[in-house]
């Protein structure tokens, strides 16, 4: 029985443990801290200047934004630039269906786009733009095939080119190696532009769940409580079972 | 206890069965002493149960069963209610660890042999409440109507119109629908809310009042009813049930919610098994998302559907996937009378049952991890293996209990 | 076994652990009921549309009502001619409160006129008995009101009377004067209803 109980321990963790792997191309690490209110704020920045041209974020309000350390005046006066009360929803004039012939896919809302994608991969994508002439808009991306959305932040980034290699795959074969290399440079350096990038996913990920940072909060108080709730019923239950032992 | 008290106590048990109920369940309810750690799931599933229903009303609240405003209002449940994102939480978090809890009691009563001689009805009422749990589970998880919501929804309503002849027309009586839409969502919210939590209930009380008619089993899978202290008729291995258990289970309801707390304010989607990352995208009627795996719940069973690939007496393999997953669910229900051993628990069985039980596990855990995984050849051969394996646990179960080599039970249970 | 046969009255340690958990369950209690009540208050959504409204209020003719909503409210914007507002004093002795002593208005508008600037009432169209909304009756001496109607509200429900300050008439079912609602002037045209500082426009 005791046997029993370690195999299934271990069986537990071989689905985690497999879950990892099936991409096929490695996604960056998205370097990112919830707690960093000023590359939150720099990220709502971007996400509204560039971002919310096109997408919406139909499920926050422009208030919430409080959490990031904001008054509702700076709201107002900073990020909102549709005439929106600060009370009301993120949303985007473009209509859905204009948006659909334009790009010929509706830009998707953004307000849980993190928690379907996943930082990393946000990350990733928003630096792997680079020229494709065969495409309409004249961008593709290295994550995404065939993306249909044009590469909003290059005067930024500047124009990447592909580079196709051939290299060896280690079993004898050979496979494609694409990689990516600066063609024109942007207004930042590498390095500022991956960290104007990280800014952005910051806040993605803040947008897609803003209850976050409270959830931990008020969990660290629970779990110090039902800590003390185990080591009080134990001496309960302890005192009682002195009867039957 | 003071004078008026007794005599309201008094005035109420003569109208109602108080004391009287409290004593037969409770204070004079007479468990075995030696119940280990697997006895506190039983305990747990009824936690577990009101922390759904609570949840669960105030959740209705707020959420709206109507497919074109569904996914925002689990959204604005999320955000513009406050501790909104605590109480849905919650509720997705119990969802999941309602199987955890569910499947650990039942696999407690797999190895102490708790479905044997007299308690066949006991079990059968729990695989009620098992089934009941899973048309829960599935009708509630299609509510915020995310991809896997649509997308899982849409596999299981398609085995329905996989039957032959009527299935067409009873998919359609169903989903109230030529196909998966609005009116199947409010009419899945009446069941989730409604039908399903009353039948919840209703067996669990059940269940219960079956428990304490033929009295708790043990790990050692004695009757401590046969054993009665001759002055007094009680047990001379039975504790009441309070103050001991009730103790017990208080301490393990807490160590339960260091568990279940941790997952909901650390990791509620849990890496992507409670909540799937794909189901944070609106449901999208026109694209499949990549890859659809179920609920980590109901994997082995959707391992076991695509395991047959080859028609077998003319009928499509499809079907036969079907069968063989609504199979493997029902075959619990006849454990009582495929275990031939003379012995109730795994202490004193022998090296065959040990064996038998050790890779039903294995395959359980197997086929749940394959049911998360795309189908390749090597994958499917493996669930395929594991689905044979899972089936002759139980089929071959007359079989090898009748010839193990058991162990003598005691007459007394053991510390 | 005989050990639990034993009644024995519980001990002080076995009081004490009792005590301390029940204390400990109570507090849990208070803690998970917390999320669920305060889940049950105005949400944001609630919250944003109950946001103050900005009325603009340069059209405004003298003699004529506005009606403005504020959190699904009616709120009614009127200005007063010079005429309406010396019929109030002769009031005075008709009133109920006449001096607005009950608190149903700011500070800022407990005065002869309930209102900040004297021609404008702002004032929420409720009526304090059961909260239909009056009507205008802005007529002298109609035949329905009698003679002595100087102008006023006239509530349908159950003929509550209120004068041009919104102060209800004696021996009526309503009990008190109507509702003065926070507001503020942004500027000489722009009135804010909801609060009663600039900052939160």
């Amino acid at each position: 029985m005791r046997k029993i109980a370690v195999v299934i321990s271990i069986l537990w963790l071989l689905p985690l443990a497999a879950f990892a792997s099936g991409s096929e191309m490695k996604l960056d690490r998205a370097p990112i801290d919830s707690s960093d209110k000023l590359s939150l704020q720099r990220g709502a920045q971007v996400f509204v200047n560039y971002c919310m041209t096109c997408h919406s974020a139909e499920y926050m309000r422009y208030n919430r934004l409080r959490d990031l350390g904001l008054t509702e005046n700076q709201i107002k006066d900073n990020l909102i630039f549709t005439g929106q009360k600060v009370g009301e929803l993120m949303t985007v004039s473009m209509k859905k269906k204009e948006a659909k012939q334009w790009f010929g896919v509706a830009p998707p809302d953004l307000s849980v786009i993190a928690r379907s994608r996943g930082p990393d991969w946000l990350y990733t994508y928003l630096r792997k733009f680079y020229r494709d002439e065969s495409t309409a808009t004249g961008w593709n991306n290295l994550l995404f095939d065939k993306v249909a959305m044009p590469h909003v932040l290059y005067e930024l980034q500047g124009e990447q080119a592909v580079a196709v290699s051939m290299v060896d795959d280690g079993h004898g074969g050979k496979h494609e190696l694409k990689e990516l290399k600066l063609d024109k440079p942007g207004a930042l350096s590498k390095l500022e532009y991956d960290k104007y990038v990280a800014d952005l996913v910051n806040f993605l990920v803040y947008l897609g769940e803003p209850a976050a940072t409270k959830r931990v909060q008020v969990g660290i108080i629970v779990m110090l409580f039902l800590f003390f709730m185990l080591g009080l019923t134990y001496a309960l239950k302890r005192e009682y079972w002195k009867d039957i032992h | 206890m003071s004078k008026r008290l007794e005599s309201m106590l008094e005035w109420v048990d003569a109208r109602f069965p108080l004391t009287s109920t409290w004593k037969y369940h409770l204070a004079e309810y007479y468990a075995p002493k030696n119940f280990n750690f697997w006895y506190y799931f039983g305990s747990l599933a009824m936690l577990v149960l009101v922390n759904q229903l609570l949840t669960g009303i105030f959740l209705t609240m707020n959420y709206k069963p109507d497919a074109s405003m569904a996914f925002a209002s689990v959204e604005y449940i999320m955000r513009d209610v406050d501790f909104g994102w605590l109480i849905r939480y919650m509720h997705s978090t119990g969802a999941s660890m309602f199987f955890v809890v569910v499947y650990l009691h039942m696999f407690r009563g797999m190895m102490y042999g708790s479905y044997r001689k007299p308690r066949e009805l006991l079990w059968l009422i729990g695989m009620g409440i098992f089934f009941v749990l899973m048309m829960l589970a599935f009708t509630g998880y299609i509510l915020p109507w995310g991809q896997m919501s649509y997308w899982g929804a849409q596999v299981i309503v398609s085995m329905v119109g996989a039957i032959p002849l009527i299935g067409q027309t009873l998919s359609n009586w169903i989903l109230g629908d030529f196909m998966l839409s609005d009116a199947a969502l409010n009419r899945f919210f009446a069941y989730h809310v409604v039908t399903l939590p009353v039948l919840l209930i209703t067996l669990v009380f059940v269940h219960i009042v079956a428990l304490h008619e033929v009295g708790s089993n043990n790990p050692d899978g004695i009757e401590i009813k046969k054993n009665k202290d001759p002055v007094t008729h009680i047990p001379v291995d039975g504790i009441p049930f309070h103050p001991y258990y009730t103790v017990k289970d208080i301490f393990g309801v807490v160590g339960f919610l260091i568990v279940f707390c941790g997952i909901i304010f650390f990791m509620p989607e849990m890496g992507g098994y409670f909540l799937e990352y794909n189901n944070f995208i609106p449901a999208n009627t026109l694209q499949t998302p990549d890859h659809i795996a179920p609920v980590w719940y109901f994997t082995p069973y959707y391992s076991m559907l695509r395991a047959v690939t080859v028609n077998f007496f003319w009928v499509d393999a499809k079907i036969w996937g079907i069968i063989l997953m609504g199979g493997s669910v029902a075959i619990f229900a006849l454990l009582p009378w495929l275990d031939r051993s003379p012995v109730k628990s795994i202490r004193y069985k022998g090296p065959y049952f040990k064996t038998a039980l050790t890779l039903f596990v294995i395959s359980v855990l197997i086929l749940g991890w394959l049911g998360t995984k795309s189908p390749t050849p090597l994958y499917t051969l493996l669930a395929q293996i594991f689905t044979v394996i899972y089936f002759a646990f139980f089929i071959l179960m007359p079989w090898y209990s009748k010839i193990d080599k058991t162990k003598p039970e005691p007459t007394r249970v053991t510390e | 076994m005989a050990d639990t046969e034993k009644k024995q009255e519980p001990n002080s340690r076995r009081r004490f652990l009792i005590a301390a958990t029940s204390i400990a369950g109570g507090i849990a209690s208070i803690g998970v009921a917390t999320p669920f009540v305060m889940s049950m208050m105005p949400s944001e959504r609630a919250k944003a549309a109950g946001a103050p409204v900005e009325v603009d209020i340069s059209k405004l003719e003298p003699g004529m009502l506005l009606l403005v909503e504020w959190r699904g409210k009616v709120v009614w914007v009127l200005d007063r001619t010079p005429e309406m507002l010396a019929n109030l004093k002769k009031l005075d002795s008709q009133m109920a409160d006449p001096k607005s002593e009950k608190p149903q208005q700011p500070a800022y508008a407990k005065n002869d006129t309930r209102s900040i600037k004297p021609e404008f009432l702002v004032v929420e169209g409720v009526c304090t008995h059961l909260g239909c909304s009056p009507v205008y009756r802005k007529d002298i001496a109609p035949a329905d009101l009698g003679a002595d109607w100087l102008g006023g509200f006239f509530c349908p429900c159950h003929g509550s009377k209120f004068d041009l300050a919104g102060r209800v008439y004696k021996h009526v079912p309503a009990p008190t004067n109507l509702v003065v609602p926070p507001h503020v002037y942004l500027s000489d045209n722009l009135l804010l209803i909801g609060s009663d500082s600039k900052e939160s426009a």
